[in-house]
């Protein structure tokens, strides 16, 4: 590969040394503050005039009191202690950790979108309704579907959504079922939103291939099932090729086929659920279409479906009326699941993501998102097998338990080891279905200098492994703090400053 | 690159996907513009907004609050180490979120009363289904009895989320904007929630609640508003077992809804049961201070199918901007928005109702929220103020979408009006005038 010199690591990390921050509380002075108001013109009225004394509370609630500056400073050090996609490569399996182009955070902070009042009239509205329809039909073309809501907050809100569906539509159908069924590869959250949805869970076992196998498939299937939940490519970043008999298989009892979107940046642009046979899609908006995922959110999680199922979604939803837009419940709508119109900066960040990108540049991040994944995996073949050695999609699922039988170097020493070389460490342990699982999702963003620096790290961590382990099983050395005792957070917990008694 | 793969185009990465279901020309998706290009087609977009702001002064709540937020909380909050990070699965690169979390958990927990608080959920109204769920885990059962001053939007959120755990909701009845629990007709139930101060603004009688909730053998919910929290007793005071609350007041813009926060609080007893993250203290192996999500076999990603919550990614960044905006604001500043607040909305009130017509909705006491009646349905009026560069603030048959328990009489003529420390005396006159124009 002619490529320049490996880069892309965060080797200065941490900024600020090994010291411990003070909490926010323990920086509190009584008496100092940073808050300024309006000067409002309205006389303050004494709290016990206008409410009856028994509600007011006797004791003054003390949170904290800082300065502008100590607050700034506090907040910053903080910052420096933390790893993120802006400061290097975050190659974590299964969350698409990609660079978010500033133009769309740009988009989200101006004040025509941001200082709008979600409750106020349609009138005063338009443009933020034209934006909903707008992406709603955006994610219609991609996933080949017929109508969706935007209102799910998150991915596993859009599973449940979607659950809620395929039950509102089977009874409709005066056919309630009992069951539906998931790979034993599936992400945590569909058996969780399964159970929610008041269906019991059937798992089915993956092959050898790691795809869903067809025969235990049909030995599940009867006329209690309500349906499926797939991800395709699947958590084990494989392609399922038998997805039209599956579909074919599932519709043939009257089930439907849910497609869990987590993975959709390995295929956007290149197949659409909707051609699979797929009936309701939910969306991660953060990881395909590049939302940052702000330490864990906000997501977003739209759910489209094809048009049987259009009656039952979620409203009110912006909808176009002759020359204006108004919000429009459908006819058997389920009922709202988000207090407002879910998470709608999210939302226009996504639009904003799609509108550059366009139908050519969406099929290049697959395109890119695969090249990628492959490259790793072949580039570290020799210390890293995959678990299934055929081509993947958007991730590569490796095994560490060669390293672990021959230097007792376990898949969290390796991931923790990679922290100490500036990147941030793979999903670990997870698919379950996989022994020392190792998932790598470097995602199209990374360039190939990058990739390379991170193989020639986890060259290094394999060596040490054979030539010198013990410090591996400590690892991380060169982080804001060291491997942490996580049972003894769980032993005595300690939630809140008030918790720790200092 | 796809010489190493042995590859001779990016096509062949696909080759082993049926061709069947390809797409084969393409997505029916506009071509890719610059970024200049697509800022043109938002500004067409924002062009059509009403945003509040000096050409639209807002009175409207109901959920969404036009608060404060200095440009040292925007800054703060839109630092790439938050805004880019992902969940803190490995604590040793993720202090910085772990820490803001622990700090926002503490406030939560002081604001709501209660030992220990969450890292966050989606919202007021879907922390509010969590809140139900953990309810049914705890007692067995299933009836949730659910005051109508929850918002509506909530509890229509609750009934939707009822068609999966099939949950009974009863939806108890507000007679002059009060909760009449005496109309609750059942044995036992799995949960009592309240809303305090309810949607209408109205401050409930809290001890009727609780005794309510002991009597049904049933956790007490409180739906609080955490501004008021500021100065009325906290949902702990009043023996809740959780506190849920909407946490946009806190730095989080208008957003047109979303994304928001939802806040989640519980008694000690019931933290095994607790949905979402939490984040603990603890040390590294050289003995310093360091945080961790902690209590994992709760969640979904280890317990699976016998979860009671599916949560995974919530609202991380609107969670640490709420510590950071509750640190701005300081023990006085939170204590001078809620006082600020209910100084402004009582005296527009009085303004108002000197106004012929328009009379309170209810007369019950409030704090910074409250709704009148109007001799013209609210949309009509709403609309007139705008044109003088006022969002009046909400009709109440809007939220609640038709009649409803909550409101005696026709919802079309409620208006629900929300004051917050940025309005103005002269705001307010102009409120008053135009109203006096609007309704004549």
């Amino acid at each position: 590969m002619a490529v320049a010199q490996p880069g892309g690591r965060a080797a200065s990390i941490p900024l600020m040394g090994h010291e411990v921050e003070p909490t926010m509380f323990e920086l509190s002075v009584r008496g100092r503050s940073a808050a300024q108001f309006r000067t409002t013109g309205i006389a303050s009225r004494p709290l016990d005039s206008m409410v009856p004394p028994h509600h007011l509370n006797p004791e003054p609630l003390v949170t904290a009191d800082l300065a502008e500056r100590d607050l700034v400073g506090h907040v910053t050090r903080l910052t420096h202690r933390q790893f993120s996609v802006d400061l290097g490569a975050y190659p974590l399996g299964s969350c698409t950790m990609k660079y978010n182009p500033k133009f769309c955070d740009a988009i989200a902070a101006d004040p025509g979108l941001a200082a709008v009042h979600p409750g106020a009239p349609a009138s005063l509205t338009q443009g933020w309704l034209e934006l909903l329809a707008t992406l709603e039909d955006r994610l219609c073309a991609i996933t080949g579907m017929a109508a969706a809501t935007l209102q799910p907050a998150a991915g596993a809100a859009g599973e449940l959504t979607g659950l809620l569906l395929m039950r509102a539509f089977h009874d409709a159908n005066g056919e309630p079922r009992r069951r539906v069924i998931i790979p034993d590869s599936a992400h945590g959250t569909n058996p969780a939103s399964v159970t929610l949805g008041g269906y019991e869970v059937t798992t089915v076992a993956s092959n050898e291939r790691g795809l869903v196998d067809l025969d235990e498939l049909r030995a599940a299937l009867g006329p209690d099932v309500a349906g499926i939940m797939l991800t395709n490519p699947n958590t084990v970043g494989l392609f399922e090729e038998q997805i039209t008999e599956i579909a074919t298989a599932v519709h043939d009892v009257g089930g439907l086929l849910y497609y869990d979107g987590a993975n959709l940046n390995a295929i956007v642009g290149v197949v659409r659920p909707g051609d699979m046979g797929f009936d309701i899609v939910h969306m991660n908006l953060h990881k395909t279409f590049a939302t940052p995922h702000g330490g864990g959110g906000p997501g977003a999680g739209p759910v489209a479906v094809s048009s049987r199922l259009a009656s039952f979604l979620p409203g009110p939803k912006a909808t176009r009326v002759e020359d204006h837009y108004e919000w429009v419940t459908p006819s058997r709508s389920i009922g709202r699941v988000h207090g407002w119109h879910g998470n709608a900066l999210v939302l226009a960040r996504a639009l904003a993501y799609i509108e550059v990108h366009g139908a050519q540049g969406l099929e290049r991040v697959a395109q890119h998102a695969v090249l990628n994944a492959n490259w790793l995996r072949h580039r570290l073949a020799a210390i890293l097998p995959a678990a299934y050695d055929r081509p993947c999609m958007h991730e590569c699922v490796l095994t560490a338990a060669p390293l672990k039988s021959a230097f007792g170097v376990r898949a969290l020493d390796v991931a923790k080891a990679l922290m100490d070389e500036g990147f941030h460490a793979p999903t670990v342990y997870f698919p379950l279905i996989v022994d020392e699982a190792l998932m790598f999702e470097p995602t199209e963003t990374e360039s190939p200098q990058t990739l390379e620096a991170l193989a020639v790290a986890l060259e290094s961590i394999a060596q040490r492994a054979a030539s010198d382990p013990a410090p591996l099983h400590s690892a991380p050395h060169h982080t804001p703090v060291s491997r942490v005792d996580e049972a003894r957070a769980a032993r005595r917990l300690i939630a809140t400053e008030d918790a720790a008694s200092r | 690159m796809l010489d190493f793969l042995g590859l001779a185009s990016l096509d062949d990465l696909f080759a082993h996907i049926p061709a069947a279901v390809r797409l084969a020309h393409g997505l029916d998706v506009p071509d890719g513009r610059s970024e200049p290009d697509v800022a043109e087609e938002f500004a067409r977009f924002t062009a059509a907004n009403r945003a509040a702001g000096g050409s639209l002064v807002c009175f409207a709540g109901g959920g969404a609050y036009d608060h404060e937020v200095p440009n040292v909380v925007r800054s703060l909050a839109s630092r790439s180490e938050f805004v880019t990070a992902y969940t803190p699965y490995q604590p040793e690169v993720a202090q910085g979120v772990l820490q803001a979390l622990f700090e926002y958990q503490t406030l939560v927990s002081r604001l709501s009363g209660l030992p220990i608080a969450n890292a966050s959920l989606y919202d007021g109204a879907t922390a509010l289904v969590e809140a139900l769920n953990l309810a049914a885990a705890t007692t067995g059962r299933s009836t949730m009895v659910v005051s109508s001053g929850v918002h509506p939007h909530w509890r229509s959120v609750v009934r939707t989320f009822a068609r999966g755990t099939g949950h009974r909701i009863i939806e108890v009845p507000l007679v002059d904007g009060v909760t009449e629990w005496a109309s609750v007709d059942v044995e036992e139930a799995a949960a009592v929630v309240v809303a305090y101060p309810n949607y209408l603004g109205v401050i409930e009688e809290m001890d009727v609640a609780q005794q309510r909730a002991k009597a049904l053998g049933a956790l007490f919910v409180v739906a609080g508003d955490p501004v008021a929290a500021g100065v009325l007793r906290t949902a702990g005071q009043w023996g809740a077992d959780v506190f849920v609350g909407e946490g946009q007041v806190f730095g989080t813009a208008l957003s047109f809804g979303g994304p928001y926060l939802g806040l989640f609080a519980v008694a000690a007893e019931h933290v095994r049961r607790l949905p979402g993250r939490i984040v603990g203290e603890t040390v590294d192996t050289n003995g310093r201070r360091a945080f961790v999500t902690t209590l994992r076999a709760r969640e979904q990603d280890i317990r699976r199918e016998k979860a009671t919550s599916n949560v995974c990614t919530n609202q991380t960044l609107m969670a640490i901007t709420a510590a950071i905006q509750l640190g701005w604001l300081g023990t006085d500043g939170l204590r001078q928005v809620a006082t600020s607040s209910a100084s402004g909305a009582h005296a527009l009130l009085e303004a108002l109702t000197a106004i012929d017509g328009v009379e309170p909705l209810v007369r019950a006491p409030f704090l910074r929220e409250f709704a009148v009646r109007l001799p013209r349905p609210a949309e009509g009026v709403i609309a007139a103020m705008a044109g003088d560069g006022l969002l009046a603030g909400l009709a109440v048959s809007a939220l609640t979408g038709g009649a409803d328990p909550s409101v005696e009489g026709d919802p079309a003529t409620g208006l629900l009006v929300a004051v917050t420390e940025r309005r103005t005396a002269s705001e307010l006159d102009r409120y008053v005038e135009s109203m006096r124009k609007a309704v004549r």
